[in-house]
């Protein structure tokens, strides 16, 4: 499989990355070589092989479900670039 | 007290206990030697009132005989790990002047034991890389140069700062972290010894996440001994860390110079490639001999899936590294460029954040993870990785203890030399190391030897999981016949 460079702006746009158009071809060619890289995994027979989702045989611990936490307002925003208070500022989202 | 910095950790830790100097006299020593190596470029920050202030804490603590294991050691910390009131960047534009308001586990574990900050060290962006070229802050050089050249060439990566600093004796040890062969490939090509343990043994709290199902921590030392006396304060379960694993943390040091006698070592045929160099070859070999004549006994093992782990990984990597990666969107910390709208904000600083390599895979990662797309690659990787995995176990279950391999495919090379042209060149160093990673055991590299341009090249033990006391005995081995290997000062 490989990407046309329609398929470049989209997933660009998915990613929330800005791409210029003389950017696209650059990418283009760098993504088509990583997917022609791992293409060799279709030789695999993965028939009826589960797919890995915990690297370590062991269940989710779950925490208690109690407040140790919070209270850090100030904490939370003081590496904001921009706050009011305890709020971050964002350019308008709802008209 | 100019040979300070020469000491070993373990041979610090008797001086400081023996009162032959203070941790103010190691640490002011290191602080020079930083000073002086700064056309390495191995730290992005140098903390030096701050280890001052640690070293002069602990003299008083040691002086009180309330010493912890690590009292007055003087170490760097790699810039993933969020350390309170230091700034912590991930060598990325994106995190700008981050400055944690908390500090993360595994660094607050050496405090505990009394270890000293000196500055935060070098990486690639978010960890992404083999030669720590994508820093934001520029290139590490390696204090390893080719005989009788001056070029300067790279320390691996993604710790090439933590590999880098500790081979050229500017602090004591280092942390660094593990998602592809980020600790062992740089720990090969700096003559340095370097554990990635399983995963869950140390906690990832507090780490700038890369891909959460590979990325684990481990010390970077210049000796197995070393290694272990800082792995014994790093590791440990962490109920923030709902992947820390809740097993007792056993003295690693007192595996060092236990006998290997017995042990089964599995050399898999696997990782004997096309085209090798005849170096790596002979090296591999020779580590071989010397833990047979230590009473160890070799058998020959099979990884069928060894190539496919390369592959899968550059989308299971890439994959978890686009979710993670999310955050960075300009409102909470960071870079914020203007947009006319806030998806233009997000779009225009990950743009202007994130360098060419981060951009290149949270784009690869969306596309494997995008409708259409998901089975055919992420879902077939993560069944490619459950039988990466399976090679393994099927190997400990014969009754193998450990399995020996290179730990790269070359000795270090020049800034500017690789992947220019295709990623995937850069890509391939992490040949023998990742497929540790992707089934979550644990691996040591550790010097063994020189190439014929005196480049040193470093020998990969693979653990059983949580067997990381095994891979330490054999390291030692290995160190004890290979001898120790020291970079001619140039700087």
């Amino acid at each position: 499989m490989s990407v046309d460079a329609a398929t470049v702006r989209r997933i660009a746009h998915l990613a929330r990355i800005a791409v210029s158009e003389d950017e696209v071809p650059h990418l283009q060619g760098e993504l088509n070589a990583m997917l022609a890289f791992v293409e060799q995994l279709s030789e695999v027979n993965v028939e009826g092989v589960e797919p890995m989702t915990s690297v370590t045989p062991m269940r989710m611990k779950k925490r208690q479900d109690l407040v140790n936490d919070g209270e850090i307002a100030d904490d939370i925003v003081a590496n904001a670039p921009a706050t009011e208070g305890h709020f971050f500022l964002v350019p308008k989202v709802v008209e | 007290m100019t040979d300070l910095t020469s000491l070993t950790l373990a041979e610090a830790r008797k001086g400081l206990a023996d009162k032959t100097f203070t941790s103010l006299e190691l640490t002011d020593a290191h602080l020079s030697a930083i000073e002086a190596a700064r056309v390495l470029n191995a730290f992005v920050m140098e903390t030096p009132d701050r280890a001052r202030d640690m070293a002069k804490a602990v003299d008083e603590k040691i002086a009180k005989g309330d010493a912890g294991p690590l009292a007055g050691i003087p170490l760097g910390i790699k810039d993933l790990f969020a350390t309170k009131g230091v700034r912590t960047t991930a060598c990325s534009k994106i995190l700008g002047n981050f400055v944690p308001t908390y500090e993360s586990t595994i660094t607050s574990q050496l405090w505990r034991d009394g270890a000293v900050m000196l500055g935060k060290l070098n990486n690639d962006e978010f960890a992404m890389g083999s030669a720590n070229e994508t820093s934001c802050f520029g290139p590490v050089g390696n204090p390893w140069r080719r005989d009788g050249s001056n070029t300067m060439l790279v320390p691996g990566g993604s710790s090439g700062g933590s590999a880098s600093a500790v081979a050229a004796l500017l602090c004591m040890g280092a942390t660094a972290t593990d998602t592809g062969g980020s600790i062992r490939q740089p720990a090969a090509f700096t003559a340095t010894v370097g554990i990635k343990p399983t995963y869950g043994r140390c906690s990832r709290w507090g780490i700038v996440a890369f891909a959460s199902s590979l990325d684990q921590a481990g010390p970077i030392a210049r000796t197995t001994r070393d290694a272990a006396m800082l792995l014994r304060s790093m590791a440990g379960h962490d109920p923030k860390d709902t992947t820390s694993v809740d097993v007792a943390v056993p003295d690693y040091e007192a595996a060092i110079g236990r006998s290997v006698k017995g042990l089964r070592i599995g050399i898999p045929k696997e990782y004997r490639l096309d085209g090798m160099p005849a170096e790596i070859e002979k090296l591999w070999s020779e580590g071989a001999a010397w833990l047979k004549a230590a009473g160890a006994e070799l058998v020959e093992v099979s990884l069928p899936h060894t190539k496919y782990a390369l592959p899968a990984y550059y989308i299971v990597a890439p994959a978890e590294a686009s979710s993670n990666l999310a955050r960075y969107d300009g409102v909470r910390y960071g870079l914020r460029e203007q947009g006319k709208n806030i998806i233009e904000q997000y779009e225009n600083t990950r743009a202007r954040g994130f360098g060419a390599e981060v951009r290149r895979r949270v784009m690869i990662g969306t596309y494997v993870l995008s409708a259409g797309y998901y089975d055919a690659y992420y879902l077939r990787a993560q069944k490619v990785r459950t039988l990466i995995k399976k090679d393994f176990e099927d190997c400990f279950a014969k009754g193998v203890n450990a399995i020996l391999t290179p730990a790269t495919p070359s000795a270090a090379f020049g800034i500017g030399e690789k992947g220019g042209a295709d990623p995937v060149e850069m890509y391939l160093n992490d040949i023998f190391t990742v497929t540790v990673n992707m089934a979550g055991l644990p691996g040591i590299a550790v010097p063994a030897g020189k190439d014929a341009q005196g480049l040193p090249l470093g020998l990969q033990l693979i653990g059983r999981p949580f067997d990381e006391e095994t891979l330490f005995s054999l390291g030692e081995v290995i160190e004890q016949a290979a001898g120790r290997f020291t970079p001619a000062r140039w700087w």
